[in-house]
C-alpha cells in the first residue's frame, strides 16, 4: 500500500484516515454531545475516474462532500489533491479545480439572476478573460450541457427542473474544473429526466476526461455511473472498490442489504427480504464495536465489543469481522 | 374480490394566472378489496390531484367532477362534502411522502393517535389508547407504550412512516391511499415499509392504492397499475402485462429510462423520452404524447385517443394511443 511499490501516477484526489466530529448542543441542561460524523475514511479518484460514494441518510457522505470541496476542514487525516494536502492552498485555486453540482436546481441558481450570469458567475470570480471572450465561453458551456442559447436571457423560475440541473451543470463546467463532487444531482428529477442528466454526464466524461465523485443513495445509478464505489455506514467505510465488483458479489453484510434493496422494474418478483433489524441507529448515540451489528444478520458477540478494522482483499476493502474476503 | 372503490370521469381544474388548468381530465378508478392499484407517472401527470380528489383534500380553489364516485357500495356523489368527510379517515386512511409534515411537531404521538381514533369511534381515552398502542405493535414499533409518549421530532424518517401507517389504519379503513410513502426514506427502510404495506393489506384485506413515480416499486408490490401522463390515464391493466409489454409509447419510454445494472452496460445511454409536457391549461385536442412521440401520425393530431381496452390487459385493461406498440407476443 505504500506510494514506492506503486507504480500508477497519484490519483487526483486521496482522502486518508479523514475523521470529522461535531459538538452538538442537545439543550441546556443536557450539555454537549460529540458526534463522530466520518471515521478512518479511506478515499482515492484517480485522474479521469467516476467515483461513487454511497450511504444512508446520517451516513456521512454530505459531510465528506463538504470536506472534499474544502469547506470544511477534517478534524484529523489528510486530504491531497493532486498530491498536496489540501491546507496548503487557498480556498480559491481549490474551487477552480474542484466543483459541485447539488441535488436541488432549485434552490442552488439565484432566482434573480439570470442563466447566462449564472453560468458566468465562475469566471468573473476567477477573473478570467474579457466580457466578450466569457460570453462566447457562456453560449459554448450552454450547448454543451444541451441548452438552447436563449436560455442565457431566461431565470431559473423559466426553465424546467432538468433544465436548471443542466445550468447548474454548466456554472460547473465553466472554469474547466478537473473535479465534479455531483451531490445526488438527479435525485430530485423525474425518471426521464434523470436520464437526460445522467446521459449528459456521461458524454461530458467521455469528451473532457473530467473526474467524478457521484453520491447517491439510488445504487442502480450508482452502478450505472461509476468505475469504483465506497460505501459509508455511520461515518465509516464498510466497503469499497471496483463497481462491478462490489455490486455483483457485495462481502458486507450492509453492503449485500444494500444491493439487495435495490428495486427494478422486474414484474413478478416481489419483495427481497432483506433480513436487517428494523431501528436505525442515533449517528448520535452509535452502537459498540461494530456500529452495523445492530441491524446485522450474521452478527456475533464480538461484534458488539470489538471495532472492525478495515481488511483488504485483492481488489477492494471490507470493514467486517466475519465476511469472507 | 369484492369491489370497494369505482370512480368515473373525474376531472379536476386549478385555477392559474394564465387560466384554469385541467390537472386531471377524466380518469376512471376501480379497486377491489385485497387488491394494490398503482398510479404511476412524473411529476404534473395529476396522480396526487386524483388521490386528494378520492379524500376531498384538494386544495380549496379546485374544482373537481366525476360522473360517479362509490365507495363500498355507497354513492358518495349524491352528499358530496358531507360524505367524504365521513370517509376520510375512517373507511379511507392515507399516508403521504413526508410524515413529518404530516404529523402535528407539537403533540406526542399518542395523543394524536387518541385524537384520530377518537373523532370516527368516539369512546374513551383508554380504549382509544389501546387501540394506538396495539396499531404501533403492529406496524413493527417496539415499546409502543414508550413511543406514545415521543414527539414526532424524537423519531426517525422510517419510525415516523411506521407510525403515519398506524395513524392511516387506526379506524380499520377499507382503502389506504399511500402517495410516495417511501421516496423519503433510506433504501433498505425503503423496502422494509413496502413490506410492512403488503403485509398489513393481506391481513386486513386492504385495498391500497399505492402513488409513486419509481418503477421499481410499482412492479414489486402492484397488482394492477394505472400510468398517468398530462392529466389521463394512458395505460392500464395487470402489471405484469403492463411491464412487461407496455403498448403505449410513454410508458415504454419510462420503462426504458430506469438504469438497470443486469442489463443496460454502463457508459450507455439510458432511454431518455425528448421534449417537455404540454400545457394543460386549454390543453389541444391532440394525444398529449403527440410532441414527445416516435409513432405519432395525424389522427394523433385530430383527436384524445380513447381508451382503447386490450384483452392482455385484463379485464380493465387498455391504452390511448392510435398507434400502440405490438404486443410482447407478437414481437
Amino acid at each position: 500500500m505504500t506510494a514506492a511499490l506503486s507504480p500508477s501516477p497519484p490519483p487526483l484526489l486521496e482522502a486518508r484516515g479523514v475523521e470529522k466530529r461535531y459538538r452538538l448542543s442537545r439543550g441546556l441542561l443536557r450539555g454537549k454531545k460529540t458526534l463522530h460524523a466520518l471515521a478512518g475514511v479511506n478515499l482515492a479518484i484517480p485522474k479521469g475516474g467516476v467515483v461513487g460514494l454511497v450511504g444512508e441518510s446520517g451516513s456521512g457522505k454530505s459531510t465528506l462532500a463538504r470536506l472534499l470541496l474544502g469547506l470544511e476542514t477534517p478534524d484529523a487525516g489528510t486530504i491531497a489533491f493532486d498530491g498536496e494536502p489540501l491546507g496548503a492552498s487557498d480556498r480559491r485555486s481549490l474551487a477552480r479545480r474542484v466543483q459541485p453540482v447539488f441535488q436541488d436546481p432549485f434552490s442552488s441558481l439565484n432566482p434573480a439572476h439570470r442563466i447566462g450570469d449564472i453560468v458566468e458567475l465562475p469566471l468573473r470570480v476567477h477573473r478570467l478573460g474579457d466580457a466578450a471572450s466569457r460570453a462566447k465561453r457562456v453560449a459554448t458551456l450552454l450547448n454543451q450541457v444541451g441548452l438552447p442559447s436563449r436560455a442565457a436571457a431566461a431565470f431559473p423560475r423559466e426553465l424546467s427542473g432538468g433544465q436548471r440541473q443542466r445550468a447548474a451543470i454548466a456554472r460547473a463546467l465553466a472554469i474547466s474544473p478537473e473535479l465534479l463532487i455531483c451531490d445526488e444531482p438527479t435525485s430530485a428529477l423525474d425518471v426521464s429526466v434523470q436520464a437526460q442528466i445522467l446521459n449528459l454526464l456521461t458524454d461530458l466524461r467521455q469528451e473532457t476526461g473530467i473526474s467524478m465523485l457521484f453520491i447517491s443513495h439510488d445504487l442502480a445509478v450508482v452502478e450505472h455511473m461509476t468505475d469504483s464505489v465506497v460505501i459509508l455506514y455511520l461515518g465509516r467505510v464498510v466497503e469499497a472498490g471496483p463497481t462491478d465488483d462490489v455490486f455483483r458479489a457485495p462481502k458486507h453484510p450492509y453492503a449485500q442489504a444494500l444491493r439487495s434493496a435495490v428495486l427494478t422494474p422486474d414484474e413478478g418478483k416481489g419483495l427481497p427480504d432483506l433480513n436487517l433489524g428494523a431501528g436505525f441507529p442515533n449517528p448520535l448515540d452509535p452502537p459498540s464495536g461494530c456500529r452495523f451489528h445492530t441491524r446485522c444478520p450474521i452478527a456475533e458477540p464480538r461484534c458488539a465489543r470489538d471495532t472492525p478494522m478495515p481488511r483488504y482483499g485483492a481488489s477492494r476493502s471490507v470493514e467486517c469481522h466475519l465476511a469472507q474476503l | 374480490m369484492s369491489e370497494l372503490l369505482d370512480l368515473a370521469g373525474l376531472r379536476v381544474t386549478l385555477p392559474t394566472a394564465e387560466g384554469p388548468l385541467e390537472a386531471v381530465r377524466g380518469v376512471d378508478l376501480r379497486v377491489e378489496r385485497g387488491e394494490t392499484l398503482c398510479l404511476v407517472g412524473e411529476s404534473g401527470c395529476g396522480k396526487s390531484m386524483t388521490a386528494l380528489s378520492l379524500l376531498g383534500l384538494l386544495p380549496p380553489k379546485a374544482r373537481w367532477t366525476a360522473e360517479r364516485y362509490s365507495f363500498e357500495g355507497r354513492d358518495i356523489l349524491a352528499g358530496q362534502h358531507s360524505s367524504l368527510e365521513a370517509l376520510r379517515g375512517a373507511h379511507i386512511g392515507m399516508v403521504f411522502q413526508d410524515p413529518m409534515t404530516a404529523l402535528n411537531p407539537t403533540f406526542r404521538i399518542g395523543d394524536q393517535l387518541v385524537a384520530v381514533y377518537r373523532r370516527h369511534r368516539g369512546g374513551d381515552r383508554r380504549t382509544a389508547r389501546a387501540q394506538a398502542v396495539e396499531l404501533l405493535e403492529r406496524v413493527g414499533i417496539s415499546s409502543a407504550a414508550l413511543r406514545l409518549r415521543q414527539y414526532p421530532h424524537e423519531l426517525s424518517g422510517g419510525l415516523r412512516q411506521r407510525v403515519m401507517i398506524a395513524m392511516a389504519l387506526l379506524c380499520r379503513p377499507g382503502l389506504l391511499v399511500a402517495d410516495e410513502p417511501t421516496t423519503a426514506l433510506d433504501v433498505t427502510i425503503q423496502v422494509q415499509i413496502l413490506a410492512l404495506l403488503k403485509d398489513l393489506q393481506a391481513e386486513l384485506g386492504l385495498g391500497v392504492i399505492l402513488i409513486s413515480h419509481d418503477l421499481g416499486i410499482v412492479s414489486r408490490v402492484a397488482d394492477r397499475i394505472a400510468v398517468m401522463y398530462a392529466g389521463h390515464v394512458v395505460e392500464t391493466g395487470n402489471a405484469e402485462t403492463v411491464l412487461s409489454g407496455p403498448r403505449h409509447p410513454y410508458t415504454r419510454g419510462l420503462l426504458d429510462s430506469v438504469p438497470r445494472p443486469d442489463s443496460i452496460r454502463r457508459g450507455e445511454p439510458l432511454g431518455t423520452i425528448p421534449g417537455t409536457v404540454p400545457s394543460l391549461v386549454e390543453p389541444a385536442a391532440a394525444c398529449a404524447f403527440l410532441a414527445r412521440c416516435g409513432r405519432a401520425g395525424p389522427e394523433c393530431e385530430a383527436a384524445v385517443p380513447p381508451l382503447h381496452s386490450s384483452a392482455e390487459g385484463g379485464d380493465s385493461g387498455g391504452f390511448r394511443c392510435f398507434h400502440p406498440l405490438a404486443t410482447a407476443g407478437a414481437r
